[in-house]
């Protein structure tokens, strides 16, 4: 582990201007940077410890939307009465990921940055890794790659984000609340990860210095939601698909849908298109069948990971119909 | 009323649960250095520049020793050479690597931290060359092993290929198991602290005795000269029963600081270095008449081994032993990788064994139109069938009996596909578990003391197991005392000494010895007490071995295994909410040890049929899971009930005892349970481990 400047942030203004001076992270509750840290993936020169900052609160906005602060835990953004009445799906994507003892100490703004789970990043003995190392190569491309993307890769990198929350929030519409040394700003989750394109080494849109402060949820729509996450074991476990589903029925036909994956992209996968063939279809398998191709359509799978492509489709149908009551 | 048998708790069981229990890295020594190993990062070839510049300048750091400055040692460092004991080890005497994490030099520091920073500091450059990392092409050149753990690499009887070919009925397959790491939860560590020209090792490992003789070879200094102190071990299944390169390492390092150093080994570490379960590819071929009697088995094997040293996995063993048939040909090959040696990994042979021959008999069955418990029971071994020998004690009928009524499977459907619940295909399959018993030699000694209580040793180990807690009732029976009153030691090699904890044998091996030293001092305390000299220390000691009676029984521990699964039909996810396990082992020494054992066996059955595979990048060798986030385990909402009986059996043919150890077979036939289950279910034959979703879908 490199030596490095610890500073523990006593206001907003104070963590903004530490944080906006060169190679210098955020600390969190490091459940995943502090790992990155001691295995020589990251090498930051300055930690801005933000963690006492007062942005540990989950607040009702005008308009019935809700603000969950970027400190809140994972494990209390899950158990929190306004979150599990009115946004489910949330709640049952937070109680997805990780374990226990992991949520009751992660935040809900490191649960956005954390870093992929692609051996070939966090192992520094293997040579070639352009999230780690620009320039160097993508072992996975040609390496153990069951885990990886099928949707929305590069040549550069087919990692995926690992995590479970952004996929509930991508599917919510979400918006990712920003301080910077310019201000505030909010990103919508659609624009808040990237895709690796040429530059895999960022993950998000997060200019340097941006301090997330908060989650916004707008009010909610949907009154029927599911987070499936399909793994290899029951719990404890990195998705191999997930789906965050959401629905607004008219009767026995859906009104309007929310489908997102995860496992699948660098970033949360939001279907879009599968979303307006679900317009005015009922929760009949065969209905549902061309909103779930439409999901992985350009999908590539590589030697380990070509079945996630029937797999996203199926477990689309599974999350539509358990979401609207029919499985 | 006897102790022995009853389900008292674990003696140590409030240390640990107290965390007083002190493990090998936990005991505290004045100006203890911390050393960490660093490894290298090709698979093959030779270092060419080894730049120790920057790591000799992080504060604190004392040493970084490599081939450039490592003391030479005798032969090479090949004198402790004496499987499973002393293996092939990396110890810094040349330049040339054999495979990716390959230890290749060691810096110690007066802290922890500043020893891992100077080990990240270490430059190395290469010159490499081609390795082997391809078991498809390293099959091609794939040799019969010189020496097994146990038996012939190749055994046949009868005319096996003959039989075969006129055989109305007939199974051919390929079964595969992949490489598996042992991950117990306490990493190897070892303390290596010299006083003069004596060395003292707290160590983690199964077998105190042999790292006394691999050190002392390996160094070149006399065994009395050298001790090794291991109270308490977390977990070793294997891995832990032979002395690895780090222990040999740690002393030499203490050695040239002139301090004491500890070497802890961190969870990647565990990949490679210290052994693992080799894959094995193994060709199963059964023939039968069509009332489901064998004519002929075919069971052949090729496993991967280093290019340091030979390893087999000897999975046709479970063949050579569990029906009767006339025609048997068994044999095992060896392709070696540029990979870390693979060693003994909780029941080497009978666990990847049993996968692929209890496979085939399940499709055999299937060929016949015939339930897959008939099968089994139309070709029971009444006796040993590669010996002919009887055997000591064996109770298998019952258990299929009991495990199958307590199961229901008179209940179920045959054809695949035709057991539901709701979206679920439900599978119901079944295995024969079985492990050889063995006893090895050892000795113990107990000491009456004039106060009513008694202290009893043995140079054996307690690896997780139970070994205090059996050796205290055992003692408690033959001194006539109640438990509380006796203190059992072990785990340190000025005490008699006893063999190695692997293999199954501690209970059948150590438990004559301590009954036989304990009834020797009883004796001498009432000849005492009779003479008047009631204050007497009296002290006896003893030593077992396998008897001439013994050798003329087969001696083998058997079990029957059931399981009920679900497979999600659309998303393939496979989940086993009940096993039904019913054994045959001998006495049970502790009803409840010896249940958790099982359940423990059983758990780990499910991980190596569902979840466990150690992943070898093929292009530089490199493990890529190499950790417990990435290596699966099960947790706990992965298993669901697991029902365990034991057959009331006392075998006094085997040992004075009557037990034959339960370390290892309750690992035994649960993967080809599950397999053949997830065949009921789906209709999928799945003969490659682990069985994902991804075979199903």
């Amino acid at each position: 582990m490199n030596s490095f400047t610890y500073v523990r942030a006593s206001d907003l203004d104070a963590a903004v201007r530490e944080g906006a001076r060169a190679d210098t992270y955020y600390l969190g509750a490091g459940t995943n940077l502090l790992d990155l840290m001691k295995g020589g993936v990251e090498r930051p020169a300055r930690l801005v410890d933000v963690t006492r900052l007062p942005l540990a609160a989950i607040e009702e906005l005008p308009g019935g939307g809700l603000r969950i602060g970027a400190m809140v835990s994972n494990a209390d953004a899950a158990s929190h009465p306004l979150v599990t009445s009115r946004y489910p799906l949330l709640a049952q994507a937070l109680l997805a990921g990780a374990s226990p003892q992991l949520r009751n100490m992660a935040t809900t703004g490191g649960n956005l940055l954390q870093r992929t789970r692609c051996s070939y990043f966090y192992d520094t003995g293997f040579s070639a890794c352009n999230k780690r190392k620009p320039g160097s190569g993508c072992a996975a491309l040609e390496g153990h790659n069951r885990m990886h993307a099928i949707l929305g890769a590069s040549d550069k990198c087919i990692a995926v984000h690992p995590s479970d929350m952004a996929v509930a929030l991508a599917a919510l519409d979400a918006a990712v609340r920003v301080r910077g040394p310019k201000g505030e700003r909010a990103i919508p989750m659609r624009e808040f990860h990237r895709l690796p394109g040429d530059a895999p080494q960022r993950d998000t849109t997060l200019q340097h210095g941006e301090l997330i402060t908060a989650v916004d949820l707008p009010s909610p729509q949907f009154t029927k939601a599911h987070y499936l996450k399909v793994r290899d074991r029951a719990s404890y476990a990195f998705a191999l698909v997930s789906v965050a589903a959401a629905l607004d029925m008219d009767g026995e036909r859906i009104k309007t849908a929310r489908v997102a994956l995860g496992g699948v992209a660098h970033k949360p996968w939001r279907a879009t298109r599968s979303e307006e063939l679900l317009i005015g279809k009922t929760l009949e398998p065969e209905a549902l069948k061309p909103a779930a191709i439409a999901a992985v359509e350009g999908a590539k799978g590589y030697r380990d990971n070509k079945f996630k492509i029937e797999l996203a489709q199926r477990a689309i149908v599974r999350a539509l119909r358990t979401a609207g009551g029919a499985a | 009323m006897s102790v022995v048998s009853q389900p008292i708790d674990r003696t140590d069981g409030p240390l640990k649960v107290a965390g007083e229990a002190r493990y090998a890295a936990e005991f505290q020594l004045p100006r203890l250095a911390h050393a960490v190993m660093v490894q290298s990062t090709i698979a093959k070839g030779a270092i060419a520049g080894f730049d120790a510049g920057a790591a000799q300048k992080v504060p604190g750091v004392l040493l970084v020793l490599s081939h450039l400055n490592a003391p030479k040692l005798p032969q090479g460092g090949k004198a402790g050479v004496n499987p499973p004991a002393g293996r092939v080890l990396s110890l810094l005497q040349d330049s040339v690597v054999h495979y990716n994490g390959q230890p290749i030099a060691v810096v110690v520091a007066d802290t922890f931290e500043h020893a891992t920073a100077a080990a990240n500091l270490v430059r190395v450059a290469y010159r490499e060359t081609k390795p082997e990392l391809d078991f498809e092409r390293a099959k091609a050149s794939a040799y019969p092993p010189k020496k097994m753990p146990q038996g012939k690499a190749a055994l046949a009887w009868g005319d096996a290929d003959n039989a075969l070919a006129g055989a109305p009925a007939r199974v051919e397959q390929t079964y595969t198991t992949p490489m598996e790491t042992h991950n117990p939860m306490e990493p190897h560590a070892t303390i290596a602290a010299w006083d003069g020209d004596r060395l003292t090792l707290y160590d983690s490992t199964q077998y105190i005795s042999g790292v006394r003789e691999t050190i002392a070879k390996t160094l070149g200094i006399q065994p009395e000269r050298v001790r090794v102190v291991s109270p308490f071990v977390g977990g070793g299944f294997g891995c832990k029963g032979s002395t690895w390169s780090h222990v040999a390492l740690a002393a030499m390092a203490a050695q040239r600081v002139g301090r004491p150093v500890k070497l802890s080994l961190a969870r990647p570490q565990m990949f490679g270095p210290v052994g693992g379960r080799p894959c094995t590819e193994q060709r199963v071929a059964l023939g039968a008449d069509r009332s489901g009697g064998l004519l002929a088995i075919r069971h052949d094997v090729v496993s991967h081994t280093s290019f340091i040293e030979d390893f087999t996995e000897p999975s046709a063993m479970p063949t050579r032993a569990l029906y009767a048939c006339d025609n048997v040909a068994t044999s095992h090959r060896l392709a070696q990788l540029n990979v870390g040696t693979p060693t003994f990994q909780r029941a080497p042979g009978e666990s990847s064994g049993t996968f692929a021959i209890e496979s085939a008999m399940d499709e055999l069955a299937y060929e016949l139109g015939m339930d897959p418990l008939e099968l089994r029971l139309a070709n029971y071994a009444e006796k040993e069938p590669h010996t002919g020998k009887p055997w000591s004690s064996k109770m298998l009928r019952q258990c299929y009996a009991d495990a199958a009524a307590r199961f229901g499977w008179s209940k179920r459907s045959s054809a695949p596909r035709s057991m539901r619940d709701g979206r679920a295909l439900v599978g119901w399959g079944m295995a024969t578990a079985t492990y050889p018993a063995h006893q090895r030699p050892a000795s113990a000694m107990a000491r009456i003391l004039p106060d009513g209580t008694a202290l009893v040793r043995s140079g054996t180990q307690d690896i997780g197991t139970g070994t205090y807690t059996v050796m205290t009732q055992v003692a408690a029976d033959a001194l006539g005392m109640p438990p509380e009153r006796i203190r059992f030691e072990l785990g340190d090699t000025l005490m008699p000494p006893a063999g190695v904890s692997g293999g199954s044998t501690t209970v059948a091996s150590v438990a004559p010895a301590v009954k036989a030293a304990c009834e020797e001092a009883r004796r001498k305390k009432d000849a005492a007490v009779a003479a008047g000299r009631r204050n007497d220390v009296i002290e006896a000691q003893a030593h077992a071995q396998e008897t001439e009676a013994a050798k003329k029984f087969g001696t083998r521990s058997f079990g029957a295994v059931f399981c009920e699964l679900r497979v999600d039909e659309d998303l393939g996810v496979i989940r086993v909410p009940r096993i039904v396990a019913a054994y045959s082992v001998g006495r049970l020494m502790n009803a409840k040890l010896a249940r958790s054992q099982l359940i423990g066996g059983l758990v780990w059955g499910v991980s190596m049929a569902l979840l466990e595979e150690t992943q070898l990048d093929s292009r530089d060798g490199r493990i890529v899971n190499a950790n417990l986030a990435e290596y699966h385990v099960p947790v706990n909402a992965d298993i669901g009930t697991i029902d365990v009986s034991f057959c009331d059996e006392n075998d006094t043919n085997f040992n004075p005892v009557g037990a034959r150890g339960i370390g290892e077979i309750g690992i035994t036939g649960i993967p080809a349970a599950i397999a053949n289950g997830v065949y009921h279910a789906t209709g999928r034959r799945v003969r490659k481990l682990p069985i994902r979703l991804d075979a199903l879908i």
